[in-house]
């Protein structure tokens, strides 16, 4: 009993307190424990909503279509997010190798983030437009064949499997109950909605001499990649300077 | 009080057939999820690794990885110390069996669907929180049977003050309910797939509050709370400072949930927000500081031990890793640090600094102390313990040292400017291309750290096999029970 007869001996006041109300008594320990971990959650995340002091929003963002919806689930799915980031950071090399920081509105419809926490390859957050459609394709085909050297892993199957578009649907439902402002007439529209931006990429695609169909996994995935910072960029650069 | 910890009919009255239990998940789950690692880190070295397939690429088995060495390895740890010290402590057979059964399997189940759905791509994406929801239901189930039996064994403890290693598991139990469960809100649209209730910047932020205190509530406070158990036992010494615990434990668990923005420097994150996680980061290395001087103060008259004890051995590394990465975080934390540190290799080999040397470590002085004395046996190769340990050294070093000269280099790499402004690195690809030969010291640096496991789970084998010790009888405990 070396250590706590020590303790004693020095008749530290806090030290007797703490041994007689907390060690004590199991139930007011775990009830003190308790509040000390949830001071800091609650003073960081509860001020984001009630105090208006959470991340700024914006009109000029709009909601994933279906297609990209579907997309970003298969980014999710393929893990991406694990060797690219979304986030361009306000420094200058940062913008000068993928062009504007990004701005907290252009995240308001992402359910789940997609941050991300490491660039084992280049980030993505304006990859949109930077490529052509085909390009896409080709990389996900075999990453090599558009980036020689890269170290990336092919992804084959996304040019075989196809999109359900009730699974689809159930996800677009499941956003607008989270909190995405989709209509009714953009759930119901779910099928017509994949299946028109669907053609646009297989056109864009057969263009380029590629064939495939607009249900096809790869062509979601092209629709979110070429999505991903859009709008951003057309605002920013009308912007004057696009700075805030 | 009785220096002696318990006559043979109480120890006949633990249950330490569930300590078994846990402890044989360990050693299984252990292999399994280092094995995961060193096979993706060949993927980053050598693409092809990744053999094609869509269940073995490296998006797929990464988080395989993370949650297999996080919740199944050190949370069977935890479990194994926590069930066999606490009911030593408190001088009382766990509260209820059949919840200790219920929460093995529990958790063993879910360790298996998370095997399972993770390579299908089953996943929310969120880092140690990927699970999808059902299997989160699941998780939330689990954990409160476990805090049931925990807080039930406390209030039929037989002694009458609890012992410093119970604060810091209580601080364990607590913590990752609430953080699992904010966390996992999300509404489901399939039975595989869901969306979280937050969104964007916010999400975030509620990710890595959970991020960060899954690392200082799963991988800290247990392992701390194994620390006050088990180092005093291993070196038969008591407790450096009663005062010093106190202090450290309120400081550490107050402290630490602040930290998860320190996540989001640079991103459009409420500035204030940032700059809190930061703050209280910095802060932290205070309290860290004091469980390592605990730690290590408390083998103060028994160092000449270290040369031939290899419990003590891992041990003694452990507590000094933590006190490395407790210092390197914070550093980490701080705005202009992180700016070039983010997104890097640095930060990777800051996870492992902590995980292999002071999560890893700690099992392993843990376990190699506690293992033979539950089957009554002797260690069965006491110098493979000691080539287990330096392998294991060897294989941080190497890992650590090349994650943190290849995070550099590609950080700085990243934001150098040539005379005219410009990138002076503008191909991307040239800088993935300079780190190769730091992916390979990697890959090397874990195999050592994984054939050493393989050494442990040989020696566990042929130890138990092996014949009974002749007498039953525990060690006087020099640990004040209370």
């Amino acid at each position: 009993m070396t250590t706590e007869s020590k303790s004693h001996e020095s008749g530290a006041a806090y030290g007797t307190f703490h041994r007689r109300v907390l060690e004590g008594k199991g139930a007011v320990f775990a009830v003190v424990t308790t509040v000390a971990i949830l001071v800091g959650g609650i003073v960081e995340i509860v001020p984001m909503y009630t105090a208006g002091a959470g991340p700024e929003t914006a009109d000029w963002v709009t909601p994933y279509t279906p297609l990209e919806v579907a997309g970003r689930d298969i980014y999710i799915r393929e893990g991406c997010y694990l060797c690219h980031s979304q986030w361009v950071r306000p420094m200058r090399a940062e913008i000068l190798r993928y062009g504007e920081w990004s701005r907290a509105p252009e995240y308001q419809y992402d359910r789940p983030f997609l941050l991300g926490s490491r660039r084992m390859g280049p980030d993505l957050h304006r990859v949109s437009q930077k490529y052509p459609d085909a390009w896409h394709y080709e990389h996900m085909r075999d990453p090599r064949s558009t980036s020689p050297g890269s170290v990336m892993p092919p992804y084959p199957w996304l040019l075989e499997a196809t999109l359900d578009a009730e699974d689809v649907q159930a996800s677009v439902r499941a956003l607008r109950k989270a909190g995405v402002p989709y209509s009714d007439s953009d759930v119901d529209g779910t099928a017509g909605s994949l299946a028109t931006q669907g053609q646009q990429i297989t056109a864009s695609l057969a263009g380029a001499g590629i064939e495939t169909r607009p249900d096809r996994e790869i062509v979601a995935l092209i629709a979110y990649l070429q999505r991903l910072g859009r709008e951003g960029k057309a605002y920013l650069s009308n912007e004057s300077g696009g700075g805030e | 009080m009785s220096q002696v910890e318990s006559t043979a009919q109480e120890t006949r009255a633990y249950d330490d057939n569930i300590v078994k239990l846990f402890f044989g998940a360990t050693v299984l789950w252990g292999a399994v999820g280092m094995l995961v690692g060193v096979i993706i880190a060949l993927q980053i070295a050598w693409w092809p690794a990744n053999l094609g397939l869509p269940w073995t690429t490296f998006g797929r088995l990464r988080p395989l990885h993370t949650n297999a060495v996080i919740f199944a390895f050190a949370g069977n740890v935890c479990f194994t110390g926590i069930y066999y010290s606490m009911q030593r402590l408190l001088k009382t057979r766990m509260y209820s069996d059949l919840l200790s059964k219920l929460h093995f399997w529990g958790w063993q189940a879910i360790i298996v669907a998370a095997a399972i759905t993770l390579p299908l791509g089953l996943t929310q994406s969120k880092e140690y929180a990927e699970l999808i929801w059902p299997i989160d239901v699941a998780i939330a189930v689990v954990w409160v049977i476990f805090a049931w039996n925990f807080f039930g064994t406390i209030a039929v403890r037989r002694v009458k003050h609890l012992y410093v290693a119970i604060w810091f598991y209580m601080s364990f139990v607590i913590t990752i309910a609430v953080l699992h469960i904010v966390n996992s809100l999300a509404i489901p649209a399939t039975l595989a797939r869901s969306y979280p209730v937050f969104a964007g910047l916010t999400d975030g932020l509620v990710q890595w509050w959970y991020g960060h205190n899954a690392v200082g509530f799963f991988l800290t406070t247990p392992f701390l709370g194994l620390m006050y158990y088990f180092l005093p036992r291993a070196a038969e010494r008591p407790v450096y400072s009663y005062r010093l615990s106190i202090i450290h434990f309120w400081a550490l668990v107050f402290l630490y949930i602040w930290a998860g923005p320190h996540h989001l420097l640079y991103s459009a994150l409420p500035d204030w927000a940032q700059t809190l996680g930061m703050v209280f980061s910095i802060m932290l290395l205070a309290p860290s500081w004091g469980g390592m001087l605990n730690g290590l103060l408390t083998l103060r008259g028994a160092w000449d031990r270290l040369r031939t004890d290899p419990i003590l051995k891992f041990m003694v590394v452990a507590v000094s890793f933590y006190g490395m990465s407790t210092f390197e975080g914070p550093v980490m934390s701080i705005r202009s640090v992180n700016g070039l540190a983010h997104f890097t290799n640095w930060v990777i080999g800051h996870v492992h600094s902590g995980a292999l040397g002071w999560v890893g470590m700690m099992s392993f002085g843990t376990l190699y102390w506690l293992f033979p004395r539950l089957w009554n046996r002797e260690l069965a190769y006491p110098k493979m313990a000691t080539q287990h340990f330096w392998l294991a050294t060897i294989g941080i070093v190497l890992y650590t040292v090349s994650m943190w000269v290849a995070g550099l280099m590609e950080g700085l790499q990243w934001r150098a400017l040539n005379e005219s402004g410009q990138l002076a690195n503008p191909i991307f690809l040239d800088i993935v291309h300079s780190l190769m030969p730091y992916y390979w010291m990697r890959v090397l640096g874990g195999t050592l750290y994984l054939t050493g496991m393989v050494m442990f789970l040989f020696n566990v084998v042929k130890t138990i096999s092996g014949p009974e010790r002749a007498a039953a009888v525990e060690a006087p405990s020099p640990v004040p029970a209370a």
